[in-house]
C-alpha cells in the first residue's frame, strides 16, 4: 500500500514535471521571504543576547566594608538562584580599570590622593534571568545589605532590548503567518489541479473499493515533498543572499542547523496541510 | 440482499427523485430496471451503491444499511457490489490488463496476486489475447467487457449495470448481455437499468422493475406497494 502512494506520487512528478517545478519554486519564494526574516530574526537576536551578557547589576560597598563582611555579601548573592557569579572589585582594581578605560583621564587619576572610586561588587546573572524583573529583585536585594551604598543597573537598557526582542518575535509571528497562508493557497491550489486532472482516476479508485487513505496517501506525500523541495529551494535563495550581504554590507551569522532544518521541515508541513485542506474540499465521490 | 424500503430521494433543486420505491433483489436474481430517462433508474444504483443516502427510507446491500452506514465502511461495500456504466469508464492510459491490475492495486491486493487473477478475469470475458491493449485500441464492446471484468474484480454478490449497451451496435449488446447472463449463472445477482426493450422482452424469464416519474410503477415479482417482502 505505502509502495503503491511513493509510486503514484512519483509518476505525479514525472506526468507534470513542470507544474511541480513550478510550484516547488513559488513556494520556495513563499518561503524564501520567510527564510530572510528569519536570518534578520536571528542575527537580532545574537546581538541583543551579546547586549544582554553585559547586563549586570553593580552593588557600590561604602569605603569601611570589612573583610568579613563582603564574605557574607559575596556568598549570599553568589547563592542567589538568578546569580551567575559575583566579582569583587576593589578600590584599587576600580581605579585601575579606570585609568584602562578612560585614557584621557588618566593624568587626573594620577594625580589624585585619595582613591575616590569605591569597591564594588559585579555581580552577573544566568541567562533566563536576564529580563528587567529579575534584574531589579536582584538589585533590590542586594541593596538590603547596610554596607552596600548604591546598586546600578542599566534599568533603561534592559527594558529596552526586552522591548526590542519582543517586537521582533511579534513581527516574525504575523509575518511567518502571512507567508504560510501564501505557501498554502499555492501548494492547495497544485494539489487541487492534480486532483482535477487524475479526477478520473479517482472515480474509479472509489468505484472499486479503495478507501480514502488509499485515495489521499499519495497526493498527501505529492505534497509534502512539493513542500519540502520548496523548503530547501528557500534555504538555499536564503543562503545565497546571506553570501551576498555578509561581510559587505553587514556582518551577519547564518542560521543554526536546527532552525535550517525546520524551516525545510516546515515547508513539508505546509504541503501536507495544504494538500490534505484541498482534498478535503475536492475529493468528491464519482457522479 | 438488496432491499429498498419506502425509498424517497429528493435533490434541493430537481425536486423528489424517488417516491417511495420498495423492492428486494434476492441472491442471483436477474432484474431489469426500466423507465424513461428521469425516472429515476440511476439514482436507484446510486443509492445502492452508496454514492449517497435516501432522503428517506432505508436502503439494504448485502448487510449494510443506508441508516447506519459510516463512510469508513463504503470500500467494503463497494468491493461486494460490481458496476458499470454506459460511459465504460476505462483509465485510458492503461492497456486492458493495467485497467483491471489497477482495481487490485487500489484495493491493497499484492502484486503477485494481481497478474493471475487478472488473466483468469480476461479469460473470462473473451479477451485474454487483447491484455496489452489500450482502450481507443478496442471495440465498444471490447471496452465494456473489461469494464465488467473490472467490475467483478472483487467477486461481488451484485452486478450493477447502468444502460450498459447504450452505447453499443446490437451485436454487441448482444454480447455483453449474454456476457451479464453468464455472470449471472455463476450466482452474482445482476440489476440492469436499461432503454432496451427488446432485450427486456427477448427474456422474460427476468424479473422486471418499472419506474415512472420516481416510483415503482410495475413489477413483475407482483411486490409493488410492499414495503417488506420477506429477506
Amino acid at each position: 500500500m505505502a509502495n503503491h502512494s511513493v509510486r503514484e506520487a512519483i509518476a505525479a512528478f514525472r506526468r507534470a514535471p513542470g507544474l511541480a517545478v513550478l510550484s516547488a519554486m513559488s513556494i520556495g519564494l513563499s518561503l524564501f521571504v520567510l527564510g530572510t526574516f528569519g536570518l534578520v530574526t536571528y542575527n537580532v537576536d545574537v546581538t541583543l543576547r551579546t547586549i544582554e551578557r553585559r547586563v549586570e547589576v553593580v552593588a557600590y560597598l561604602r569605603d569601611n566594608v570589612s573583610a568579613e563582611q563582603l564574605e557574607v555579601l559575596q556568598n549570599d548573592v553568589g547563592s542567589f538562584p538568578e546569580v551567575e557569579n559575583a566579582i569583587h572589585v576593589s578600590k584599587f582594581e576600580a581605579m585601575r580599570n579606570a585609568m584602562q578605560q578612560l585614557e584621557e583621564f588618566r593624568e587626573v587619576f594620577t594625580d589624585l590622593e585619595v582613591n575616590p572610586l569605591p569597591a564594588s561588587l559585579e555581580v552577573q546573572l544566568r541567562p533566563d534571568y536576564r529580563d528587567p524583573e529579575s534584574v531589579q529583585r536582584v538589585a533590590e536585594l542586594i541593596a538590603l545589605y547596610p554596607f552596600v551604598e548604591d546598586v546600578q543597573y542599566g534599568r533603561e537598557w534592559v527594558e529596552k532590548i526586552y522591548q526590542l526582542r519582543r517586537l521582533g518575535g511579534a513581527v516574525a509571528a504575523i509575518l511567518g503567518i502571512a507567508f504560510a497562508v501564501v505557501a498554502i493557497l499555492i501548494i492547495g491550489t497544485t494539489v487541487r489541479m492534480a486532483v482535477l486532472a487524475r479526477r478520473e482516476e479517482i472515480v474509479i479508485m472509489q468505484l472499486v473499493g479503495a478507501t480514502d487513505g488509499f485515495v489521499r496517501r499519495p497526493f498527501l506525500l505529492e505534497g509534502f515533498i512539493t513542500g519540502l523541495a520548496g523548503g530547501a529551494l528557500a534555504l538555499l535563495l536564503t543562503y545565497g543572499a546571506y553570501l551576498a550581504v555578509n561581510g559587505s554590507l553587514i556582518d551577519l551569522e547564518w542560521l543554526p542547523p536546527l532552525w535550517a532544518s525546520l524551516g525545510v521541515l516546515a515547508g513539508g508541513i505546509l504541503g501536507l496541510l495544504a494538500s490534505d485542506t484541498a482534498l478535503r474540499r475536492h475529493l468528491i465521490t464519482y457522479a | 440482499m438488496i432491499k429498498l424500503i419506502n425509498v424517497y430521494k429528493e435533490y434541493p433543486r430537481s425536486g423528489l427523485a424517488l417516491k417511495n420505491v420498495s423492492f428486494h433483489l434476492r441472491k442471483g436474481e436477474f432484474a431489469f430496471l426500466i423507465g424513461p430517462s428521469g425516472a429515476g433508474k440511476t439514482t436507484i444504483l446510486r443509492l445502492i451503491h452508496m454514492v449517497e443516502g435516501p432522503t428517506d427510507g432505508e436502503v439494504r446491500v448485502s448487510g449494510y444499511s443506508s441508516m447506519r452506514m459510516k463512510r469508513r465502511d463504503i470500500p467494503r461495500l463497494r468491493r461486494r457490489v460490481g458496476m458499470v456504466f454506459q460511459t465504460f469508464r476505462l483509465l485510458r492510459d492503461r492497456t486492458a490488463a493495467e485497467n483491471l491490475a489497477f482495481a487490485l492495486e487500489v484495493t491493497g491486493a499484492r502484486r503477485s496476486e494481481t497478474k493471475g487473477k487478472v488473466q483468469r478475469l480476461l479469460a473470462q470475458v473473451g479477451l485474454a489475447p487483447r491484455a496489452g491493449a489500450y482502450p481507443e485500441e478496442l471495440s465498444g464492446g471490447e471496452q465494456q467487457r473489461i469494464a465488467l471484468a473490472r467490475a467483478l474484480i472483487h467477486d461481488p454478490v451484485v452486478l450493477l449495470a447502468d444502460e450498459p449497451t447504450g452505447n453499443l451496435d446490437e451485436r454487441a449488446s448482444r454480447g455483453i448481455f449474454e456476457l451479464t447472463r453468464d455472470i449471472n449463472s455463476a450466482g452474482t445477482a445482476v440489476l440492469m437499468a436499461t432503454h432496451n426493450l427488446d432485450l427486456v422482452r427477448r427474456y422474460p424469464q427476468y424479473r422486471v422493475i418499472e419506474l415512472t416519474d420516481g416510483a415503482v410503477v410495475y413489477d413483475s415479482a407482483g411486490e409493488v406497494g410492499k414495503a417488506d417482502g420477506e429477506s
